[in-house]
C-alpha cells in the first residue's frame, strides 16, 4: 500500500500509458510545460519529450478534432481537456466526430481516442467555471463516458479505456485531485463496464458517480449514526450505465435517491431513475427521490454555491422523506 | 517614452491623471493579494500588474456611449472606465453591493452604467458578443464604438477568426484590443502561433492593425486615439496588437514553471508606472511632493473599497434562485413581448 493522491493516480495512469504503448501521447492546452493545469502531467514533458506530451495552442476545436484524426491513423491519443467548460467549443468536433465516424463509415473507421477533462463545481470559480455536463455526452451514442470518483478508478480506468476501439471520454470532478488515500502498490488497470457497491446497506439505495459519490458516502455515515443503512452504488460508466446492478441493489433496499451535480431537468439522474421505474417499479416502497444541483448557474459566493449544490445533509433529507413515505 | 502627441493633448494635468490611474489598478490589485491569502477573495484572481497602460492608454479614447467587452483579467480595464473600486470589491467579495451582485466575483465585472459589457471568463468567448454590440449599432444608426479587449491566447481560437472576419466584411464599429503579454498561461506566443506577429492576422481579414508598445501609457492613448478616430470615420473595425507583460503568475494557482526570473525581470525594466513618472520628473512635471500625495489618496480611495465591501451583505440564501430569468413586470421583459 502507497499514500497517494487522485492527482498521482492520474499521473500514474498516464506513465503507465505512455510507457507500455509507443502510439500513445497526451496533447491539449498547458499539459507539458506548464504541468498540467491541476499538475496531473507534471514532470512527463521531462521523462517523454515535447512530441508526446504534446502543448496545444487554445484551440479546442482544433486539438481534439486533430485526436480524433491521429486516432483514426493509428495513433492512440489521449486529449486532455482543460475542463468540460471549455470542452463546449470541442462539441461540435466530439459529437459530430468522433461519436459517428464508425457509424458512418459503415464500421470501415473506428476512433480508439481517449477524452480527459475536469469536471465540476465547489470551487468558488463562478458560472462559467464550474459546470457538470457529463450527461451532455452521456446522451451521445457512439461514445463511452467514465467517471472516475476512487483512487483505484484513477488510476486504473486511463489503461482499459485506451484498448477500447471507440472514443472514451473520462471526467475526473476538480474537486477530488487532491484526495488522499492508500492505493495498493499492484493497483492497475480495472474494468470500466460495470458500476460499484461502495457500501452495502439493507434501507435505501444512494446512486453517485464523481466527487458526489463521497458526499453520498458521507450521508450514508449520518442516517447510520440514526440506524438507517445505505447501500451506496458508485456509476464509475455513465454510458454505458450498469442498469444490472442498479437494479440489483434497488430490488433489495426497494428505495432509491439518485445523487448529480447536474441540473435536475434532462439530467443523468433522470435518466436512472426512469430506468429503476421501468425495470423495478413494483419492487419500489417510494418514488426514486433525486439530489441535483438548483436550476441556477453556479453563483460565486461560497454560500450560495453550497446551496446550490447537493450536499449530504441534503441526501439526508432526501432519504428521510423516502422512509416517511413508508407503507 | 513616446512623446509623439499626435492630436492627443498631453498637458499637464492630464498626464499626472494616467499616472494615477495605473497606480490605482496596481495598488488595488496588490491589495487585492493580501485580501486572497486572508481568505477574503475566493476562486480564481487574475492580476493585470505590468499591464496598466494598456487599460488606461486605451480608455482615454473612449467616450461614455462606448462600449467595453473584456476578459477575466479586467479589474484594470473596469477602474480605468470608471466602474466605482467600491462595487468592484464588493464584488471580489461576493457581496450584494458588488457590481454583479455576487454572482460573478473576480472574474464577472458587468457595469451598465459604464457600459462595461463583463469579464468573460471563457477565452475568444467576448469576441462574438463585442462584434453583435456593434452590429446592433450599425443597424441602428449609432456612432459608437464597441473595444474588445482578450489576450494573446485568444487568437488561437477558431472565435477569434470568425468574429474579425465577421467586423470586417459587415464593416462594424469593433475597435479590437490584443494584450499580447507572451504567454496564455503557460504556453509562450511561439508555442501557439506560426505567425506570432498578432497584427498580421487582422491584416489578413483586411483591417487596418498596428502593433504598439504596451508599456508606454502614452504611446498606447496615442494609438487609440488614432485606432477609435479610424473606427468613427469609416465605420469598420480596427485592431491593435499592445505588446505587455504580465508581472505576476497567470493566477494564484499558477507555479511559473513555464519562465525564468530573468526574462520577467527584463521586462520590469520596462514598467510603465516609472516610466511614465521617470519622465514626468525629467520633464519638471511631477513635483517631489506630487507622488506621496497620490499615494495617500489612492490608499485612502482603496481603503475606502475594503471597507464597503466588508460592510457589505451575503446575499439571503433564499434568493439563490434569483436573476435566472427575467421576472414578470420587468420592463426588459415587457419591450421584449
Ligand atoms: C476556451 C477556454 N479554454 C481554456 C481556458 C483556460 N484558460 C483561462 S485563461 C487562459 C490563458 C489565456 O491567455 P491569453 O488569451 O493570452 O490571456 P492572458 O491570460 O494572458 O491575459 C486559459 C488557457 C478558458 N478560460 N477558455
Ligand atoms: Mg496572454
Amino acid at each position: 500500500m502507497t499514500t497517494t493522491t487522485y492527482r498521482e493516480a492520474v499521473r500514474t495512469a498516464l506513465r503507465e500509458a505512455l510507457t507500455r504503448d509507443s502510439r500513445t501521447f497526451l496533447m491539449g492546452e498547458d499539459v507539458g510545460r506548464y504541468g498540467g493545469t491541476y499538475a496531473c502531467s507534471k514532470g512527463l514533458i521531462d521523462e517523454f519529450g515535447p512530441e508526446r506530451v504534446r502543448d496545444a495552442p487554445l484551440s479546442e476545436s482544433a486539438f481534439v478534432g486533430a485526436g480524433i484524426g491521429a486516432a483514426m491513423a493509428g495513433m492512440r491519443p489521449i486529449v486532455e481537456i482543460m475542463t468540460v467548460n471549455f470542452s463546449l467549443l470541442a462539441l461540435d468536433q466530439i459529437v459530430n466526430n468522433a461519436a459517428t465516424l464508425r457509424h458512418m463509415s459503415g464500421g470501415q473507421f473506428s476512433v480508439p481516442l481517449v477524452i480527459r477533462m475536469a469536471t465540476g463545481a465547489g470551487r468558488q470559480v463562478a458560472a462559467q467555471h464550474s459546470h457538470s455536463l457529463e450527461c451532455w455526452y452521456a446522451h451521445i451514442p457512439g461514445i463511452r463516458v467514465l467517471a472516475p470518483g476512487t483512487l483505484e478508478d484513477a488510476r486504473g480506468m486511463l489503461w482499459t479505456a485506451l484498448q477500447d476501439p471507440d472514443p472514451v471520454v473520462i471526467f475526473e470532478h476538480a474537486a477530488l485531485y487532491n484526495m488522499e488515500g492508500e492505493l495498493p502498490d499492484t493497483a492497475g488497470p480495472v474494468d470500466i463496464e460495470r458500476a460499484a457497491v461502495r457500501r452495502p446497506g439493507r434501507d435505501v439505495t444512494l446512486i453517485a458517480f464523481g466527487a458526489n459519490l463521497h458526499k453520498a458516502m458521507e450521508a450514508a455515515r449520518l442516517l447510520a449514526a440514526e440506524k438507517i443503512e445505505a447501500e451506496v452504488i458508485d456509476l464509475r460508466s455513465l454510458r454505458p450505465l450498469d442498469d444490472a446492478t442498479i437494479m440489483a441493489s434497488v430490488r433489495k433496499t426497494r428505495r432509491a435517491v439518485v445523487i448529480d451535480e447536474a441540473w435536475r431537468t434532462g439530467s443523468l439522474a433522470a435518466e436512472v431513475s426512469a430506468r429503476v421505474m421501468e425495470q423495478a417499479f413494483y419492487d419500489l416502497d417510494a418514488p426514486v427521490g433525486r439530489v441535483c444541483t438548483e436550476e441556477v448557474p453556479i453563483p460565486y459566493p461560497k454560500h450560495l454555491e453550497d446551496a446550490a449544490l447537493p450536499q449530504p445533509e441534503k441526501i439526508v433529507a432526501a432519504v428521510k422523506a423516502q422512509l416517511g413515505a413508508r407503507a | 517614452m513616446t512623446a509623439r502627441a499626435d492630436k492627443v493633448h498631453l498637458g499637464r494635468e492630464h498626464l499626472i491623471g494616467l499616472l494615477r490611474q495605473m497606480l490605482l489598478i496596481r495598488r488595488f490589485e496588490e491589495r487585492c493579494v493580501e485580501l486572497y491569502s486572508a481568505g477574503k477573495i475566493r476562486g480564481f484572481l487574475h492580476l493585470y500588474i505590468g499591464e496598466e497602460a494598456n487599460a488606461v492608454g486605451v480608455m482615454q479614447a473612449l467616450g461614455p456611449e462606448d462600449a467595453i467587452v473584456s476578459t477575466y483579467r479586467e479589474h484594470g480595464h473596469a477602474l480605468a472606465r470608471g466602474v466605482s473600486a467600491r462595487a468592484i470589491m464588493a464584488e471580489m467579495y461576493g457581496k450584494v453591493e458588488g457590481t454583479s451582485r455576487g454572482r460573478g466575483g473576480s472574474m464577472h465585472i458587468f457595469d451598465a452604467a459604464t457600459r462595461f459589457y463583463g469579464g468573460n471568463a471563457i477565452v475568444a468567448g467576448g469576441l462574438p458578443l463585442a462584434v453583435g454590440l456593434a452590429l446592433a449599432d450599425k443597424m441602428q444608426g449609432r456612432n459608437r464604438v464597441t473595444a474588445c479587449i482578450f489576450g494573446d491566447g485568444a487568437a488561437a481560437e477558431g472565435e477569434f477568426h470568425e468574429s474579425l472576419n465577421l467586423a470586417a466584411l459587415w464593416k462594424l464599429p469593433v475597435l479590437f484590443v490584443c494584450e499580447n503579454n507572451y504567454y496564455a498561461m503557460g504556453t509562450a506566443l511561439a508555442r501557439a502561433q506560426s505567425q506570432t506577429d498578432l497584427a498580421r492576422h487582422a491584416e489578413s481579414y483586411a483591417m487596418p492593425a498596428e502593433a504598439v508598445d504596451g508599456m508606454d501609457v502614452v504611446a498606447v492613448e496615442v494609438a487609440a486615439h488614432r485606432a477609435v478616430a479610424a473606427v468613427r470615420q469609416d465605420g469598420g473595425p480596427y485592431f491593435l496588437e499592445n505588446r505587455t507583460y504580465r508581472f505576476r503568475a497567470h493566477s494564484m494557482f499558477d507555479p511559473e514553471l513555464y519562465r525564468g526570473k530573468a526574462e520577467v525581470e527584463e521586462w520590469k525594466k520596462k514598467d510603465p508606472i516609472p516610466r511614465l513618472e521617470t519622465w514626468l520628473t525629467e520633464a519638471g512635471l511631477l513635483h517631489a511632493d506630487d507622488l506621496p500625495r497620490m499615494e495617500e489618496a489612492i490608499s485612502a480611495e482603496i481603503e475606502d473599497a475594503v471597507a464597503f465591501a466588508e460592510a457589505g451583505h451575503w446575499e439571503p440564501v433564499e434568493d439563490l434562485a434569483r436573476d435566472v430569468t427575467t421576472p414578470p413586470g420587468r420592463p426588459e421583459r415587457e419591450a421584449a413581448a
